[in-house]
Order: structure tokens, then C-alpha cells, then sequence
């Protein structure tokens, strides 16, 4: 038995990531100079004891397989519990793709009723941030919840972006808005959930007989326990998080990094060792700065090679740059070789691309970063010789 | 089919580490930003196929058990072999064996239950990013009982002076094993044999009372045994005191150098957590080996950082080795200096050693 088992949400497409969502599905983006999104919700999983883990998969799930292997990065290789990744899969009556986050909890009761949890936490796989999940269990207990709903203050002229929460003063929700034009609240919810399994239960199967509903918890599920009066709180979170939903908001998000003051993961990380981030690590030889490398307010993972000038940049695993080559406030994924003479300004390189020598690409100051990878390099080079 | 099994025997290293293994043995001796000196031999041996490895260790090991774990990152922990870590003792009242016969006469089980046909003996101090496929395959092509592997060096060095020489005739025959300083083959105390044989030279030291198996067992009796030689000419390192360990180092700051000893197929480590170098707004880094876990915010040149290393502004490390954990306040100026792990340097010092006497400051001291 265990008293709380977590369900990762990590089946998403991630459409407004363009290119970055090509062959990836969105947790499995890489982040953070040596990271995946998700390896920030799987740490703080690791880092809050919570060692029994469904991952629900559906788009693009390869990488995301290897990647969490057994879950031994995340001490999740237990014989007891441990990670289980759970695609979408035909039984006896059929089978599915998961139609929405409630359905996908939906065709996995069984999975979770083998642990017989007393708690469900339903966590997904796109958000940069660290939470102690045992906190806002605490709370959930400690109100008797059947729902406890982890919220953010967003700015008031933000929140029609936002799922929102309308709350009392002890934070028992009494309405749930999704994208309100006016809202009452700055109160957004987070999409971290923690259920009281039982109740969740007979909610999911009545859910799962509606024909009409979209089996989504924001949408129908938590209305439906609103509407016959369960009690749901919403957990007051105030440290740093981040949706990295847009190319923009990854870009941002990645900067925050490099700011020390931002509070975001990896300072955080840096100063306390219990918030560890960890991941599926590459075993690689150190990094290698040469004589004409000049790197300042970075991130280099190992296995680089710096011989130009990095600046507010974050470069991951097995990046040549190289000689007289500037790149600034840019993102270099693995394996990415930069030529001599290139100049990178707010650009996003994917994995494995090669910048030919000379190539010049910047997104300007308010515009959206620029992603490259292989096919649309040569557009950009050729353009620019168009130019010349 | 003919296979190896590999053994780390590191009861015969002769070492002057001095400071370096206080409170750790030769074999776990930090090197390169982020390895110990025992992950090249283990890295090889798992490059070669080897699916058991043994490691024969009497002294100060605990550093080396943590490092070693379970074997898993050298996909060493397996269901049928994996690694093997063998202490000396037995208790049996009848055992004369003496020196390193004590472990292989108390461990014949590992020899016995092995699947392979062929044992492959290296220690730790010989440092190379190769496979011993090829050596295999000369050592099986012409049967030999035992394949020596030696190198040729340009010049003799200290660091030398402990090995033997390997005198070649025709065919590769080896035709003595000597201590001849002005012979530049040098032997790499990386050795085929096969595992019958190994088995039998075990009992005929025991019987004459020998100490070293490989001295009194196999070079003692070359004339008995059809002995071969390899030779192996590519990028190494023979790392057996200070000086060596520092001038290796150093030499690693050479691009050629560190691509040759790290190019594929990879020599792998224990695994940490450490986020990536961060480089604050003040870090002016060249010509520098950096490991993950640091964050630069001062001046360093010609030097190599371990993982977690702290340099704080204003400060600068010149042609220094400064290993895991350490933290360097500001307007600290370090000149081939060696820090040990976890040494904290306050703010204001001034270290400086020469190139062939570098300064060495021991674990978790603070200066």
C-alpha cells in the first residue's frame, strides 16, 4: 500500500513549440543546458519522496522512454512502486487514445488500485519549478479535502490567460473559471492536483459515461465537484514557476536561469542539495575552454568546446564553438558545431545542427527567438547572402 | 569462444603520492576534471568486452568503494559477472601464499567461475583510452601464454623507473623482462594470460614462496613460457608521483592531447548530479579543463577545475589542479598549486609553487 501515488501528466504535443515539438514531445524538450522539462517535475518528485510514479505518454514518446529508462536517476527503480510509463494500450474491451487528462487517469485506475493510495497527486510534465509535493499534501490533510488545487498569484491583466480560482479567505475554492474576460481572482491554478483517490474515483467513471463531457480535470472534473458541493482548497505557491509553453516562455524561462536573484531552479539547486535536479546524466569528458574562448554569464555542459565568445547563453552537451564565433543570449542544444565567424543573437539551435562559417542570425529585441535547426539554416544563410 | 576477464591488481603499485593519498589509495586518485586514475583501466577493460572485472585492493579503500558502487557506470552491474571486489584474506590455516599470491590464491573462485578463457592484468596507474581487442586477437593468433603490452617513450622518466623493459625478438617473442633504464620499451603492467596457465603459475609461487606473481612467476621464467609482446604506440600517461601526476595533468590542456586521451570510445565515471558550469559576468577562463558543478566569477588559466569548484571574483588560478568541492574566495591568486578536495581558500591568499614542485595543500584543509 502506498499512501500517495503521483501521475504525471506528459502526453502533450506541445503545438505552440513549433519546431521544438517536432519529434519531441513537450517534456521531453531539452532545458536548462543539460536537462528535459520533465526532469524538473521528476526531481521534485525524487526530492519529495514521492517514489511511486505513473507517466502517462501519447505524443512522441520515444525519447521520453529512453530518457526515464527505469527512473534510477530519479531513485525511482524500486522493486516496490518505482516509475511505470503508461501509453495509451488496447485490453480486452478495446482501448483508446487518451481523449483528454481525465480520461488518461481514466483507463489507468487499475494501475493506481494496485497500490491502494489513500491520495492521487496528478502533476504534469511541462512546467519549470520546485515544489515539495509533500507540503501541499500536508495541507490537503490537514483540511480534509477531497481536492487540493496548487495556485499561483499571475498579474490581474495576465489572468484571462489562466484557469482561475475563486476562493474564500481560507482558500476553499467555491468556483472555478477557465479564461475568464473579468476576473474576480488573480488565483491560477497550476495544474498540480492532489485527490482523495476514493472520491476521485467515482468521479472519473461518472465523468468517463458523459458523453458530452472533454474529460479534462480543469474543465469538467473539478466543476463537477463544485457542483455537488466537495470540498476543494486551493495551496498558496509563491516561489518561482514557469510555464514553458511558447518559444518565447522557453527562451525566458532559460534566461531566468542566468539570473541569480530569479529564484529559479538552478540557483536554487546550487545553494540547497536537497533540491537536486537530476537526470539521465551522459558520462562525458569535461568541458574544454581554449585559448581564444571568452565565456561569461553561462551555462556549458560537458563535452564542449569553446574557442569564441559566449555571453548570457545556455550551451548544452558536445558544442563546438568555434573561433571568432559570438553567441549571445542563444540556446545551443546537443551536438550543435558552430563555424568561425558566426554571430547568434536570441536564436535556439537544435539538436546536432551545424552553422556553417559567416552565418549571422538575430532576433530583434521584442521579436520571438529564432529557432534553427538544419533544414531552415541554409533559408537563413542564403537569405543573408541575398542581402549582401 | 575465446573471452578475457579483467583483474585491477593494484597490490604491487609502487607510488610516492604523498599528500594525494592520505586518506585515499593510488587508484582513486582524482584526475582530469572529473575521473580517478582506476577509471581507465576499468573503462578499457569494459571497451574490450569484458563482462568481469576483479580488483585486487589491500589499503585506504574506501574512497574507492564509493567510487565504485555497484559497478553501474561501467555497466558492471550485471546478473552474471559484473565487478568483483577482492580483499586478501581467508580464513585458511594452510595458507603459506605471500604478497599478491594471497589474493590470487584466496580468490581462485573468481578465476574458476569465470566463463573466460584468458585473464587480462593491468593496474592503475597506466593511463590510456584504448581497447585490448587487437592485443587479443595477437595474443590468440599466436597462441601465446602470456601477451605483454609495452610502449616506447621518447625519453626516460621518473615515473618510468618502476616499470620493466621488454626485450623483443623475432615474432614478438619476448626475450627478457628487465630492469634496463636505458631501454626506452616500457612495459605497461597490462598483461594477457591465459587463465589455466595463470592458474598453475599461481601454485608454483605459492610452492617456491614468491611475493609478485608477474616478477617471480612470469619474468623469472621466460624461458619456460612462450611469452609476446604488444605494442601499444598511441596517447598515454604513466602517473606514479606528484611531478607526474601535475606534469599530466598539465598536459591535457593541450587540445591534441585532451582529444587523444578522451576521444571515443568514452572513459567513463561515477555519475554526479552537478548542473552545468555556470560562468558569472566576471569569469575570464582559458586554455581550461572545467567540470560541471563550478561557478567562475574570477580568472582562470591553464588550469583544470573539478566538479563544484567555487572561484569568486577578483581572483585567479594559473596553471593549478583544483579538485572536487573547493572554494575559492575573493582576491585569492593560486600558481601551480594542487588542492586536494573540499580545501577552502580565504580571502587575500597567495599560493605559489614551481612547475616541478607544485604546491599541495591535503584534503579539507582551510588556508
Amino acid at each position: 500500500m502506498k499512501e500517495c501515488v503521483g501521475m504525471l501528466l506528459a502526453g502533450g504535443e506541445g503545438k505552440r513549440l513549433g519546431l521544438l515539438t517536432n519529434e519531441n514531445a513537450k517534456p521531453a524538450v531539452p532545458f536548462g543546458g543539460k536537462y528535459r522539462i520533465i526532469d524538473f517535475t521528476l526531481s521534485n518528485c525524487a526530492n519529495s519522496s514521492i517514489q511511486t510514479l505513473g507517466v502517462l505518454t501519447q505524443y512522441s514518446p520515444i525519447n521520453l522512454n529512453q530518457h526515464i529508462g527505469n527512473g534510477k536517476p530519479w531513485d525511482m527503480d524500486r522493486r516496490n512502486g518505482g516509475v511505470t510509463m503508461l501509453s495509451p494500450a488496447t485490453g480486452k474491451h478495446g482501448g483508446d487514445w487518451y481523449s483528454g487528462t481525465a480520461d488518461a487517469i481514466y483507463q489507468n485506475i487499475h494501475f493506481i488500485d494496485q497500490y491502494h493510495p489513500k491520495y492521487v497527486l496528478i502533476i504534469s510534465g511541462d512546467h519549470i519549478y520546485q515544489m515539495n509535493y509533500q507540503s501541499i499534501l500536508a495541507q490537503h490533510k490537514e483540511t480534509n479535502a477531497d481536492a487540493t488545487i496548487s495556485v499561483i498569484e499571475v498579474p490581474w491583466e495576465e489572468a484571462p490567460r489562466f484557469g482561475i480560482l475563486n476562493t474564500t479567505e481560507t482558500l476553499e475554492i467555491y468556483e472555478f473559471e477557465e479564461k475568464p474576460a473579468n476576473p474576480q481572482s488573480n488565483l491560477a491554478s497550476m495544474g498540480i492536483y492532489i485527490f482523495t483517490w476514493e472520491t476521485l474515483r467515482e468521479f472519473l467513471i461518472e465523468d468517463a459515461n458523459d458523453p458530452d463531457s472533454s474529460h479534462d480535470f480543469g474543465k469538467d472534473i473539478i466543476p463537477a465537484m463544485l457542483g455537488q458541493d466537495k470540498r476543494l482548497y486551493a495551496y498558496l505557491f509563491t516561489e518561482y514557476w514557469k510555464d514553458v509553453g511558447t518559444i518565447q516562455s522557453y527562451w525566458e524561462a532559460t534566461m531566468d536561469l542566468l539570473d541569480e536573484h530569479s529564484g529559479s531552479p538552478l540557483s536554487v539547486a546550487r545553494e540547497d542539495r536537497s533540491k537536486q535536479i537530476y537526470t539521465n546524466e551522459a558520462n562525458l569528458p569535461p568541458q574544454y575552454i581554449g585559448e581564444t574562448g571568452r565565456v561569461t554569464n553561462s551555462f556549458i555542459n560537458t563535452g564542449c568546446f569553446i574557442y569564441g565568445d559566449v555571453s548570457n547563453s545556455v550551451v548544452f552537451r558536445n558544442v563546438l564553438v568555434k573561433q571568432n564565433a559570438s553567441i549571445h543570449q542563444s540556446i545551443l542544444h546537443p551536438g550543435v558545431t558552430v563555424g568561425e565567424n558566426v554571430v547568434l543573437e536570441r536564436v535556439i539551435v537544435m539538436e546536432n545542427t551545424e552553422i556553417p562559417a559567416g552565418t549571422q542570425v538575430y532576433a530583434t529585441k521584442h521579436a520571438e527567438p529564432v529557432v534553427l535547426n538544419q533544414e531552415n539554416i541554409l533559408e537563413h544563410f542564403s537569405e543573408m547572402e541575398g542581402m549582401n | 569462444m575465446d573471452r578475457m576477464m579483467g583483474l585491477i591488481n593494484l597490490d604491487q603499485e609502487y607510488h610516492v603520492f604523498n599528500e594525494l593519498t592520505y586518506f585515499r589509495n593510488n587508484a582513486s586518485i582524482p584526475f582530469a576534471g572529473r575521473y580517478r586514475l582506476i577509471d581507465f583501466a576499468l573503462s578499457n577493460m569494459t571497451n574490450s568486452g569484458m563482462e568481469e572485472v576483479a580488483i585486487f585492493v589491500r589499503h585506504k579503500y574506501r574512497s574507492l568503494l564509493d567510487h565504485l558502487g555497484s559497478g553501474e557506470s561501467w555497466d558492471l552491474d550485471r546478473r552474471h559477472g559484473g565487478l568483483f571486489i577482492l580483499p586478501p584474506d581467508w580464513n585458511d590455516p594452510s595458507d603459506r601464499s605471500r604478497g599478491d599470491l594471497s589474493f590470487f590464491h584466496n580468490n581462485r573462485d573468481y578465476f574458476n567461475r569465470g566463463k573466460a578463457n584468458h585473464v587480462l592484468v593491468s593496474g592503475s596507474q597506466f593511463i590510456v583510452n584504448t581497447d585490448y581487442k587487437e592485443a587479443f586477437n595477437q595474443h590468440i593468433e599466436m597462441d601465446a601464454d602470456v601477451t605483454v603490452v609495452y610502449t616506447p617513450v621518447a625519453e626516460v622518466r621518473p615515473e618510468h623507473q618502476a616499470y620493466f623493459r621488454i626485450e623483443k625478438g623475432e615474432d614478438s617473442k619476448v626475450l627478457n623482462i628487465t630492469n634496463d633504464h636505458r631501454n626506452l620499451n616500457v612495459f605497461t603492467g597490462v598483461y594477457i594470460i591465459k587463465k589455466d596457465l595463470l592458474m598453475d603459475v599461481v601454485d608454483y609461487c605459492i610452492a617456491y614462496h614468491n611475493e609478485n606473481l608477474f616478477a617471480d612467476g612470469i619474468k623469472d621464467r621466460i624461458g619456460e613460457l612462450d611469452v609476446r609482446a604488444y605494442k601499444y604506440d598511441g596517447y598515454h600517461a604513466f602517473i606514479n608521483t606528484i611531478e607526474s601526476y601535475y606534469r599530466e595533468n598539465m598536459k591535457l590542456l593541450t587540445e591534441e592531447n585532451f582529444i587523444n586521451l578522451f576521444a571515443k570510445p568514452f572513459i567513463r565515471t561515477k555519475a554526479s548530479s552537478n548542473p552545468p558550469v555556470k560562468y558569472q559576468s566576471q569569469a575570464v577562463v582559458h586554455n581550461s579543463i572545467i567540470a560541471n558543478g563550478c561557478s567562475v566569477n574570477g580568472q582562470v588559466e591553464n588550469s583544470i577545475l573539478f566538479r563544484g569548484v567555487e572561484v569568486s571574483e577578483h581572483s585567479t588560478i594559473k596553471h593549478s589542479i583544483i579538485m572536487q568541492r573547493c572554494t575559492i574566495e575573493e582576491d585569492v591568486y593560486l600558481e601551480n598549486v594542487i588542492l586536494d578536495k573540499d580545501v577552502h581558500v580565504k580571502k587575500g591568499q597567495r599560493m605559489i609553487g614551481t612547475t616541478d614542485k607544485p604546491y599541495v595543500v591535503a584534503k579539507r584543509q582551510i588556508v
